[in-house]
């Protein structure tokens, strides 16, 4: 009988086949938590009466939805983060090197084939190099700090086969959101996505980054991606015949097939205020905006802030539009900085701040006011999540959000 | 009778031959500026409070969007849009998310000569361009813009006769450090503190607004230099002449005199919670620090970004202290990234953040919490100026404070 | 509490988790403090109004959106008693059985449902509104242990030899 790629990773794992529905006790790989909510795990940890971790080498603690602080009560979290991680000789600890998503594939936290658990929805991401990845509460994180595992149900895959070549002004943020239109909101809750076919495998991990971190959106537990030779070069590592496995089998079960075409697919927008309101952005042409957002865990990579300055180059943000450019992370914004990205934007106007979860946690970084209008291409375009509930976000690629702050209102993306 | 630059300038704007302390005069205003600190409370008097509202003149009306940037809440947000708007509807000249306000003004419209209100304190630093800037609230705001012209009182002037050279390791920010903790944060309340002699000469247009953007701190109304070649050839850069260019007349009348020898300048600090309270920076070493701050219209300015990179290339900033890195302006952002400052700065582990006010005004990017520690090369110590109540600010130049950001306490440049 | 009654508030569907407890709020240091701005980008009255005892009734995907555990944490101290919803998010399902927090799904409740009447919930069994009986599931297993433990932390605890 044929395994999806969660089944075979889960297999790995314990040791034993899975089918799904069943309940499962993971050995845990590696587990994230943010600055949000250390506080809380600390806390949780404790009352829970554990004294020491399970394994501190497979913790990692990551500070970017609170830098730079920007409430007086802020800095408490890095304080108690600082002081748990001193206790309990943690010494993963990112203080200002970006968002954790970003890190946690980047600085080589996960790879391929392996269980991690984050104190964060987006969680999810780390399936773009074939991982199994997933977002849960902290009181579930302090457990997993102090027995190195985790129960889990082994979830019914749903795959996604997307075949031939994008148009030139689709990026991959146009399919995730093409998808959860498709699927809506809750289309995918409790299940594993898994992706396949020649778009897919001629895409970079960067842009299958961007659809494993939007999967919760569609209410995914997790996104998968077969790792493959584009996914070695980026965490720096030679497949193990295990990683190369990672494909979902031709007599696996699937619980749906959805088949796209690349050719068919066009830039969308997500519309206030759910992310599966999805619309072809020529039907939006001409709506007015006032901020347009580049950035966050699921847009802020290079190749995000290349297609913005390519958009860019040598043109202005409209006047009294605001551009607000965050890269995901310390390396990118260096590597963006060295190959003159940053300085096209700069010149354009842009905004440019330092990595972080920025806006879209919607702490700072360019909150909005009632009746204001902004394009963003995060993942949430939530009721009052930048700001007042009469704020209006429309989701979008990088491509669309750059040719929108140029225009000052929606336009498709040149 | 003769002037001071500062008398000369009123004189010219109040269209009289010549005027003296004390006098009150109505001047035409050559410039104002507003930020996003209170003009949302100038537009609401604008809107509510006048019976035939109109502004006087647009051209000379600037408005700067500088120190939530990007705007932190929706209350900021909605100030800011309240502004947007305002300058939007009546064609003002409108800033947002470029830089810190007097920053922008002095790259982009001051002139010697000019007399322009500043809805800010630190309007006082369009003097190192030999201009008359000075702070107002938001209510002689508004009578300014409205009419184009406003009162004053003509201040006395105090001089500032400077020698020597400042040396290696020492800057023009422990140098007003150093003048304001000798007259006192009120020595030169309501006076003007002209700065001169051959040592101001030495002085870059840079460390010059250091100087003067500091004035307030000694309750002055404003500080001046006089314009010089440097000034000029600052002026050329930026594609600018001046208005008119004044120098004090031999016979002019000096309330108070001091000298003060560059050469003796030495690293200094300001400790909580007042700029006078001056301690040398050697003295205070060891204190531990959670956060620097490198920006400001103080001291944001390639220069000052040069200084902390050189002490902080190849170096890691320590893991107990946030080290934010905040250029003055988007101007000075690309030079910076042009030069690899940037680059330096980021590989020492810093929190480089867009050009805005940040934790120098302190209510957000960056803001410090309870009982925590902050050295900054921003203008204010005052108590909880830069976040929580209970939290303290050194003042200090771009190296005491890199080299403390480094060192995790409070440390000179030759420390690390 | 094989069955108890409650006064219904109406929610719709994808109740998502920034409008549960905006992000803005969520650094404060206690879940009390919180709580008053529970559902304030949707409804900012209704923390104010629910009451000890009162049942949430909603449509589909509530709790969509992030980890957050402020969310059922928040919806347990204003005292709601459960909420009943056509089916909720992942990572809000586990949380909220994690603490303690009731989830029903009855996918038809909802659309008859009128917000201030009253509901009997008949645990595992139905629930009972307007003389119409609403079949419900039971919960699996290793929830309810989890649940009859006292939720997550003191499962937890028990295993560390502390209860």
């Amino acid at each position: 009988m044929g395994e999806t790629i969660i089944e075979k990773i889960i297999r790995h794992n314990t040791g034993k086949a899975v089918k799904p529905g069943d309940i499962v006790t993971v050995n845990v790989d590696r587990v994230m938590i943010h600055d949000i909510f250390i506080p809380f795990v600390a806390d949780k940890f404790e009352e829970m009466g554990f004294t020491k971790l399970h394994d501190p080498d497979k913790v990692v603690l990551i500070y970017d939805h609170l830098v730079p602080a920007s409430q007086q009560d802020d800095t408490r979290h890095f304080r108690t983060g600082d002081a748990f991680a001193e206790k309990y000789g943690l010494t993963h600890v990112h203080r200002s090197d970006g968002i954790c998503h970003q890190l946690m594939t980047e600085a080589g936290y996960v790879k391929p084939g392996d269980i991690a658990f984050g104190t964060d929805s987006h969680t999810t991401t780390y399936g773009c190099v074939g991982a199994f990845s997933s977002g849960i509460g902290y009181t579930e994180m302090a457990s997993i700090l102090g027995t190195g595992t985790m129960w889990i149900k082994v979830p019914e895959t749903i795959k996604v086969v997307i075949d031939g070549e994008l148009p030139e002004n689709v990026m991959s943020k146009d399919i995730i959101l093409r998808l959860i239109g498709d699927l809506r909101a809750d289309g995918a809750t409790y299940r594993a996505l898994e992706f396949a076919g020649s778009t897919i495998e001629n895409m970079t991990v960067a842009s299958r980054m961007t659809m494993a971190n939007m999967a919760i959106e569609a209410g995914a537990k997790c996104a998968l991606f077969t790792p493959d030779e584009k996914t070695a070069e980026y965490c720096e590592i030679e497949l193990n015949d295990y990683q190369k496995s990672l494909v979902g089998d031709p007599d696996a079960t699937y619980m749906r097939t959805i088949t796209y075409k690349a050719e068919d697919f066009v830039p969308v927008m997500a519309c206030p205020s759910q992310v599966d309101k999805i619309r072809n952005v020529s039907e939006l042409e001409g709506t007015e905006i006032d901020q347009v957002f580049i950035g966050s865990c699921t847009n802020g990579r290079l190749e995000d802030l290349q297609a913005a300055a390519e958009v860019l180059e040598g043109k202005k943000v409209a006047d009294f539009v605001k551009l607000i450019v965050t890269p995901a992370s310390r390396k990118i914004y260096k590597q963006a900085a060295d190959m003159g990205i940053l300085k096209t934007l700069s010149e354009a106007g842009a905004i440019i701040t330092h990595p972080g979860c920025g806006l879209c946690c919607g702490r700072t970084g360019g909150i909005l006011s009632d009746g204001e209008r902004v394009v963003a291409t995060n993942n949430r375009n939530f009721l009052g999540r930048m700001g007042t509930s009469k704020v209006e976000i429309y989701l979008a690629s990088p491509r669309t959000a750059a040719s929108c702050a140029v225009a000052g209102k929606i336009v498709s993306p040149e | 009778m003769g002037m001071t630059i500062a008398e000369k300038i009123i004189a010219a704007a109040a269209g009289v031959e010549s005027v003296k302390p004390g006098d009150i005069h109505t001047v035409e205003l050559d410039r104002l500026m507003s930020n996003d600190g209170t003009t949302h409370l100038t537009v609401d008097m604008y809107n509510n409070k006048l019976k035939n509202p109109h502004i006087a003149d647009t051209g000379k009306l600037v408005f700067i969007v500088d120190h939530n940037v990007p705007s932190d809440c929706p209350k900021t947000a909605a100030s800011q849009k309240k502004m947007r708007d305002f300058a939007k509807a009546n064609h003002i000249d409108f800033w947002e998310g470029k830089g810190v306000c007097h920053q922008i003004m002095m790259e982009n419209y001051v002139r010697p000569g000019e007399l322009i209100f500043g809805a800010d304190s630190h309007t006082c630093s369009y003097g190192a361009l030999g201009a008359f800037g000075t702070g107002v609230g938001c209510t002689d705001f508004l009578y300014g813009m409205v009419t184009g012209t406003s009162w004053v009182m003509v201040p006395e002037t105090v001089k500032f006769n400077l020698v020597g050279k400042l040396p290696e390791g020492v800057y023009a920010r422990d140098l007003i450090l150093t003048i304001i903790g000798e007259v006192g944060a009120n020595g030169c309340n309501y006076q003007v503190m002209e700065f001169t002699g051959e040592g101001a000469k030495t002085l870059t247009i840079s460390d010059r607004i250091a100087l003067c953007n500091m004035a307030v701190e000694a309750g002055a109304k404003t500080g001046i230099f006089e314009v010089d070649d440097v000034a000029m050839e600052y002026l050329k850069e930026h594609g600018r002449e001046p208005k008119a260019v004044y120098h004090s007349d031999p016979d002019a009348h000096y309330v108070r005199e001091y000298t003060f020898d560059l050469s003796k300048v030495e690293p200094v600090v300001a400790k909580p919670d007042f700029v006078d309270n001056l301690a040398p920076a050697k003295d205070v070493r060891g204190i531990k620090i959670d956060e620097a701050f490198l920006g400001s219209c103080n001291n944001g300015r390639i220069e000052d970004l040069r200084v902390g990179a050189q002490v902080i290339k190849g170096k890691k900033v320590s893991e107990k202290v946030r080290f934010l890195v905040v250029p003055a302006s988007q101007t000075i952002y690309r030079q910076a990234l042009e030069e690899g400052l940037i680059d330096i700065f980021m590989d020492a582990g810093a929190i480089v953040m867009n050009p805005n006010c940040s934790v120098c005004w302190g209510s957000c990017q960056g803001v410090i919490g309870e009982n925590e520690v902050l050295i900054s090369t921003g203008t204010r110590n005052f108590k909880g100026r830069a976040g929580h109540p209970s939290s303290k600010v050194y003042l200090g130049s771009a190296a005491t404070v890199t080299a403390s950001a480094i060192a995790g306490e409070i440390a000179l440049a030759s420390d690390v | 509490m094989d069955k108890f009654t409650g006064r219904v508030w109406v929610l719709g569907d994808d109740i998502d988790t920034d409008i549960i407890i905006p992000t803005e709020y969520l650094a404060l240091k206690t879940i009390d403090d919180m709580k008053q701005y529970g559902f304030s980008p949707l409804r900012p009255e209704l923390a104010g109004q629910i009451q000890k005892g009162d049942i949430i009734v909603a449509g589909k995907n509530f709790g969509c959106g992030s980890s957050r555990e402020q969310a059922p944490e928040i919806i347990k101290a204003m005292g709601v008693q459960c909420v009943i919803a056509k089916s909720f998010a992942r990572i809000f399902f586990r949380n909220s059985i994690n603490n303690g927090l009731l989830l029903i799904e009855q996918p038809d409740l909802y659309d008859d449902m009128k917000e201030g009447d009253e509901v009997t919930v008949v645990m595992n069994e139905h629930v009972d509104y307007n003389g119409k009986e609403y079949p419900i599931a039971s919960l699996p297993e290793n929830l309810m242990s989890i649940i009859q433990a006292g939720g997550l932390v003191k499962a937890m605890r028990k295993l560390n030899g502390l209860d």
